[in-house]
């Protein structure tokens, strides 16, 4: 997508004193800013009924008290972060892998998607301490849930600090592609090995909360409303997220263009070009009989 | 392993851009090299002497342009190229704890070179008696170097690439530095020498290319390419990209029996300004 | 491949045996980290037998990463990887090269560290034979995602920092797996309680086999 080589000057008079070098900034069509505006609009509207009614307008539960509140919060995290934004980065990765396919595009969405993947993750790991604390009398319980949403959160930071590592946009795609990929794999390895590990200690299967309550009426609105808001705040930060990915490497592409201009500007000759006439630049020795010499202009 | 037919180039560049992460390593470089020919690249520290000879060993992939060695392209035919050039690199690629004579086995084996060659390449290195039961760590550069040497000559691929060889070598090593490179370039082997001290492998080349900036700024002929034995073998593998050149014909080395500097090549006609043909390529 | 295979774990192994590593250094830190246990655990040997498993296996996944670490480090010396790539070995063969020259490692590192459990923890092994496949299993899926973290990290260098925080997340399964099979092994349990363990434990193995001997190749060409 953005092979810096297309902007690579190739007339020999460009790369000398007068090209500053920088091609304008890809600018965002008009199109893609108003879906980024109606879903930020609809995200937020959404979120904003969702806290209204989840705050006064629903009963509270008869056991748990004011404290069910937080089904509106915690499952649609959970919802976001486990299985939206991870699936997100793990097809967009594969997507990259595969030649057929490969485009940064995908590796873009799949970096922007694993890092409102880890937002999306802490407030899941912190709504259900919230939760934990009252209902369960600790902070953390080692439920199947939530020690899988501990793992996939550990695997999201490992890939985010493999892509703070400096290199070409290709070769930072493809590493961080694999290392999703693996993660990828390891995922239902580990959900398994979990959910068996805990069954063993029937003590300490305090239960996902959402499962013990029964939820009707206004709540369940209130629930798949809360579920959509929140979905279309992952999507809106994705957007953001994403443009500011694309931003980045078109910094990064002005950096090459002006780095390669100066590299071919080491050995041109100076003030002129073509060469053809210009014995200078290579001093080659004369004492090869015809100088049959060639500037060479690539 | 059929060799390349003698029209085709050994090595094919085309608008060759290189990077290394941020920093464009070659910046568009154009350059063919036929069979058998022995290339002498110069040009100042930095220039791309050293990224050009890796990318040629397909260890650094291009950004935009097209390489083809031996007909391949060194992407997609990964094992097939590699095992058929060899780089002689400013590291030498021995395992610290491991004895000389066992690196030297590993590296000809892994290149899946005749094991029955290693003995007599140490041998004519030098690398024998207790030298050759030392652990790598304990040797000096030259020695290591002359070790890497004995890979390469006990391997003896159709390329070479040798990326300052004399450096670090002691007057006898470069001897047989200077012999081994005659004889590989009698036998037929395409060669590419990357140096600062032109004088001792000006004698060795039939061309010498400057390379400044990334790019072949230079091109001059040195003595003609001896005549390479056809024996009309056919290539294997997919005719390259780099079909020869773009214009001009170049003499195949196969066809260069006895043909004095200059025929067929555009004489230094400078001033004219006539587009020079044939060795190095144009913008396109 | 194969022959490929057998050529790098012979060097690998071969410069192990040169310069002693696993053996001097790895199995001491092993050794080491048990003691470490002990001392947070308390005397109680009672406690320390119940979560010998458990103590077992996370050592070995500290000695995983330090014997991966070494596998990788031996090549970044005088650029031997490059080396490895320009000799044209086939990748697979040399992914199964480099796994089966760590797990050999691992191997050794188990048994030493199996003995010091058994002797400083008191535990007491009734199935000895779901001991071994467990290990078995268990070194087969660390030696060959270790390989392949390793190859993603081994240009980098924050590599040091960078290998453990990506490996160990993803051998969490081995080392649930491993732990649940030794608890059996402990305590008498019938083969079918290990069993669906055991499962676990050969699929994981085989997906990262898979994975590995499909993939190293694009691998290390990004490295």
């Amino acid at each position: 997508m953005s092979t810096p080589s297309t902007a690579v000057p190739v007339h020999p008079a460009a790369p000398s004193a007068t090209n500053t070098g920088m091609t304008p900034p890809p600018a965002q069509s008009a199109r893609s800013r108003t879906t980024e505006r109606v879903i930020g609009l609809l995200a937020l509207v959404g979120t904003v009924c969702t806290v209204w009614l989840g705050l006064w307008v629903t009963p509270p539960d008869r056991t748990q008290g004011d404290l069910v509140r937080l089904v509106y919060v915690h499952p649609g995290v959970a919802w976001v972060a486990l299985y939206l934004a991870f699936g997100l980065a793990a097809v967009s990765s594969i997507l990259y892998l595969w030649p057929r396919t490969r485009s940064l595009f995908w590796d873009r969405l799949a970096a922007a998607s694993v890092e409102v993947g880890v937002v999306f993750n802490i407030c899941t790991l912190v709504s259900g301490s919230i939760w934990g604390k009252p209902t369960w009398g600790v902070w953390w319980a080692w439920d199947a849930r939530l020690t899988l949403t501990a793992v996939l959160l550990v695997l999201f930071l490992g890939y985010l600090a493999l892509r703070r590592i400096p290199a070409e946009p290709e070769v930072r795609a493809r590493r961080s592609a694999f290392v999703a990929l693996f993660a990828v794999l390891d995922v239902p390895l580990v959900h398994f090995s979990v959910n068996w590990w805990n069954t063993l200690h029937q003590g300490a299967t305090v239960l996902n909360p959402g499962l013990t309550l029964k939820i009707h009426g206004s709540m369940a609105w209130t629930l798949l409303l809360g579920f959509v808001a929140l979905t279309l705040v992952f999507v809106w930060m994705l957007l953001v997220r994403y443009r500011i990915g694309v931003l980045e490497d078109w910094l990064d592409a002005n950096e090459l263009d002006a780095a390669v201009a100066e590299r071919q500007a080491e050995g041109a000759t100076p003030a002129g070009g073509a060469g053809a006439g210009d014995p200078l630049g290579s001093g080659r020795d004369p004492g090869d009989g015809a100088p049959s010499e060639r500037v060479g202009v690539a | 392993m059929a060799p390349v037919a003698p029209s085709l180039p050994a090595v094919s560049l085309r608008g060759a851009v290189a990077l290394s992460g941020r920093f464009p390593l070659l910046a568009g470089v154009d350059l063919e090299v036929a069979v058998g020919e022995t290339v002498l690249v110069e040009g100042p520290n930095g220039a791309g002497k050293t990224s050009l000879l890796r990318v040629c060993a397909g260890l650094v992939p291009l950004a935009s342009g097209t390489l083809t060695v031996l007909g391949l392209d060194p992407v997609r035919h990964r094992t097939a190229v590699r095992r058929r050039v060899g780089l002689l690199s400013h590291a030498s690629h021995l395992y610290d704890d491991l004895t000389v004579r066992e690196n030297i086995r590993f590296g000809v084996r892994a290149a899946g070179g005749d094991p029955a060659r290693i003995d007599p390449a140490c041998a004519r290195w030098g690398l024998t008696g207790r030298l050759a039961r030392t652990p790598a760590v304990k040797l000096s550069a030259g020695q290591r170097r002359r070790a890497a040497l004995a890979v390469l000559t006990a391997r003896w691929p159709e390329v070479w690439l040798l990326d300052e060889p004399h450096a670090g070598l002691d007057v006898a090593a470069r001897a047989l530095l200077d012999e081994a490179v005659a004889e590989a370039s009698a036998a037929g082997v395409t060669i590419l020498i990357a140096s600062h001290e032109p004088g001792a492998a000006e004698d060795l080349a039939h061309r010498a290319v400057t390379v400044t900036g990334g790019r072949v700024t230079a091109d001059r002929e040195l003595r003609p390419a001896s005549p390479v034995v056809d024996e009309g073998r056919a290539t294997d593998g997919q005719p390259s990209d780099g079909q020869p050149s773009d214009g001009g014909a170049r003499p195949g080395a196969g066809e260069g029996a006895g043909r004095p500097a200059g025929t067929d090549r555009p004489t230094a006609d400078v001033a004219s300004g006539a587009a020079p043909q044939g060795r190095v390529a144009h913008v396109a | 491949m194969w022959r490929d295979a057998a050529l790098v774990a012979g060097k690998d192994l071969r410069i192990e045996a040169r310069s002693r590593v696993a053996l001097t250094q790895v199995a001491p830190f092993g050794i080491v980290a048990l003691a470490l246990f002990a001392f947070a655990l308390g005397p109680d040997r009672a406690t320390m037998a119940r979560g010998a498993p458990g103590l077992f296996w996370v050592a070995v996944l500290f000695c995983t990463v330090l014997a991966v670490q070494r596998s990788v480090s031996v090549e970044s010396a005088d650029g031997a990887r490059d080396g490895l790539r320009l000799s044209g070995l086939d990748p697979a063969g040399l992914f199964l090269g480099k796994s089966v020259a760590v797990g050999a490692q691992l191997v050794v590192l188990q048994a030493v560290l199996a003995v010091g459990v058994v002797l400083l923890y008191g535990a007491r092994i009734q199935v000895p034979w779901m001991i071994v496949v467990s290990c078995a299993l268990g070194t087969v899926g660390l030696a060959v995602t270790g390989t392949l973290y390793g190859a993603l990290s081994s240009g980098l260098r924050v590599r040091e920092t960078l290998l453990p925080l990506l490996l160990l997340p993803i051998v969490a399964p081995v080392l649930l797996a491993g732990t649940r099979i030794w608890q059996a092994a402990m305590t008498g349990g019938t083969p079918s309680d290990g069993s669906q363990w055991l499962r676990l434990l050969v699929l994981f193995d085989a997906v990262y086999v898979a994975v590995g001997v499909v993939l190293f190749g694009s691998i290390q060409e990004t490295a």
